[in-house]
Order: C-alpha cells, then sequence, then structure tokens
C-alpha cells in the first residue's frame, strides 16, 4: 500500500490539473452568469467529497460504537477532518460566486444555513477530538458524528423541500448541461473524489502514527518512572 | 459583469485552503517522525 501511494498522488495530481484545463478552458461560458459560473466546477465537487468524507465518517463511527475496533476510530478522525476543508471550500466559494450573480455574498436560506450547520458540527467534533483526555471520548464522538451524518441529507435535499435562493441541481433537477460542461464537472467530480480519499488516507496513516507515538511515549514514561 | 475576478478568487482560494491544510499535514508528520528518533535513543 505504501508503494501505491506515490503513483495514487500522482495520478490525482494529473486528473486535477486535466480537470482545471477542462474548467478554464474547454468548458463554454455560460450566457447568462458569464465566466463566474465556471465556479461551479469547483464548488460542486467539494460538496459532494465533503459528503462522501462525512459519510464514511458516520460508518466507521458506527464500525467503532459496535466494535470498539481503533482503525475505525482512527479512519472516523481522518475523515472528519479532511471533510471540513472540502465543506469550509464549499462555504468559501459559495458566497464568491452569489456576489456577482445574487448581488449578496450570504442569506439565510435553508441550503445555506443547513451547510454551515454541517460544517459547525463537524468542527465541534474535530474540537472535542482535540481537547478531550476521557477515555470515553471517542464514543462521545461517535454519537456526535450521526447526528452530524442526519444533517447531510437535509443540506442536500432542502433545495427539493423547501423555496431556496440556491439554483436547482444540474443533474437530477430538471435542467440540462451543454455536453462540454457536463465533461468538465464529471472529471472535476471524480479528480475531487480522489484528492478527497488520498488526503484522507495520508490523514489516517498520520493519526496512526500519532497512536503508535502516544502509546510509545506511555510506555517509555511508564518504564522509567522511578519504583 | 466583471465576473472574471471573482471565478480567480475562488480558485484561488481553494488551493490556498488545501494547500495550508497539506502543508499542516507535512509539520504534523515531521514532529511525529522527531517524537519517533527521540524514542529510539
Amino acid at each position: 500500500m505504501k508503494r501505491l501511494f506515490p503513483i495514487l498522488a500522482l495520478l490525482t495530481a494529473v486528473l486535477l490539473i486535466y480537470g482545471l484545463y477542462q474548467a478554464l478552458v474547454v468548458a463554454p461560458t455560460e450566457r447568462t452568469m458569464g465566466d463566474v459560473q465556471r465556479i461551479f466546477y469547483y464548488h460542486v465537487p467539494s460538496a459532494w467529497t465533503a459528503f462522501c468524507l462525512f459519510f464514511t465518517n458516520l460508518l466507521a463511527s458506527l464500525v467503532y460504537l459496535v466494535w470498539k475496533n481503533s482503525k475505525a476510530d482512527a479512519l472516523a478522525v481522518a475523515s472528519a477532518e479532511v471533510g471540513v476543508i472540502f465543506c469550509t471550500i464549499v462555504l468559501v466559494t459559495g458566497p464568491i460566486w452569489a456576489r456577482p450573480v445574487w448581488g449578496i455574498w450570504w442569506t439565510w436560506d435553508v441550503r445555506l444555513t443547513t451547510t454551515l450547520v454541517l460544517w459547525l458540527i463537524y468542527v465541534s467534533y474535530l474540537v472535542l477530538r482535540r481537547f478531550s483526555d476521557s477515555a470515553q471520548t471517542p464514543v462521545l464522538a461517535a454519537v456526535l458524528a450521526i447526528f452530524g451524518a442526519l444533517d447531510v441529507p437535509l443540506v442536500y435535499f432542502s433545495i427539493w423541500f423547501f423555496r431556496t435562493q440556491h439554483p436547482q441541481p444540474v443533474i437530477g433537477g430538471g435542467g440540462s448541461l451543454d455536453p462540454r460542461m457536463l465533461h468538465a464537472f464529471l472529471i472535476n467530480l471524480l479528480a475531487f473524489s480522489c484528492f478527497g480519499a488520498m488526503v484522507c488516507w495520508a490523514r489516517y496513516r498520520l493519526e496512526r502514527l500519532h497512536r503508535e507515538v502516544e502509546e510509545a511515549q506511555a510506555l517509555e514514561s511508564l518504564l522509567g518512572a522511578p519504583q | 459583469m466583471n465576473s472574471i475576478k471573482f471565478l480567480y478568487a475562488a480558485y484561488i482560494a481553494t488551493w490556498l485552503i488545501h494547500a495550508v491544510y497539506l502543508g499542516s499535514l507535512v509539520r504534523r508528520y515531521s514532529r511525529l517522525r522527531q517524537q519517533m528518533k527521540e524514542l529510539d535513543k
């Protein structure tokens, strides 16, 4: 697996560069919004990747709650942290896109507010993991992760259930997309998914290493303690 | 509509956030390697 990582990282980098070329050069300019619509090729794949990572966090948390598997707990921490990074990008690129199109940076509509709540839940999760030393922390965090994951479908389906300023989805929402736009979008979706998986993998290995070092330090302090 | 600056701002912000995060991972990894070396001594 260690040998596979650099090869996959290189492939992901190539895919991201190709995705950038598709988004900025190949995809046609949208008629009403102009070039700012190209933010779509980063905004939506980032949201998708964040959702996938939060789903990974949910599965890992459930595995930890049932089997008390420490590898699952490490994966839960890694996926939550990387998910928050991608969710931050969604919350940053969204207002940058909204300003020239809607004339405002932010509005408290359902899609935007639930996304912000989702981000806050997972930031709370990370704060809990970072600052609580209790032996019960992984269990509490896993329970919090389940509540956090409940917000993901709410964010996704909010534009179907509520009247919102956020546009309807381009795929499966009744809209149509130019084939070159669709191609650029799918390439970036794949590139961001691979990038998210690679970063999560790296973070997971880091978490495992961190735990090994902590255990070794605890053992050393025990052995070195005066009798 | 001068939207190109918003487009650049979004793309730069995306890669800046990723770069800062990846930098933090590299920093944490180097710190752990240092701690491992100290434990080996």
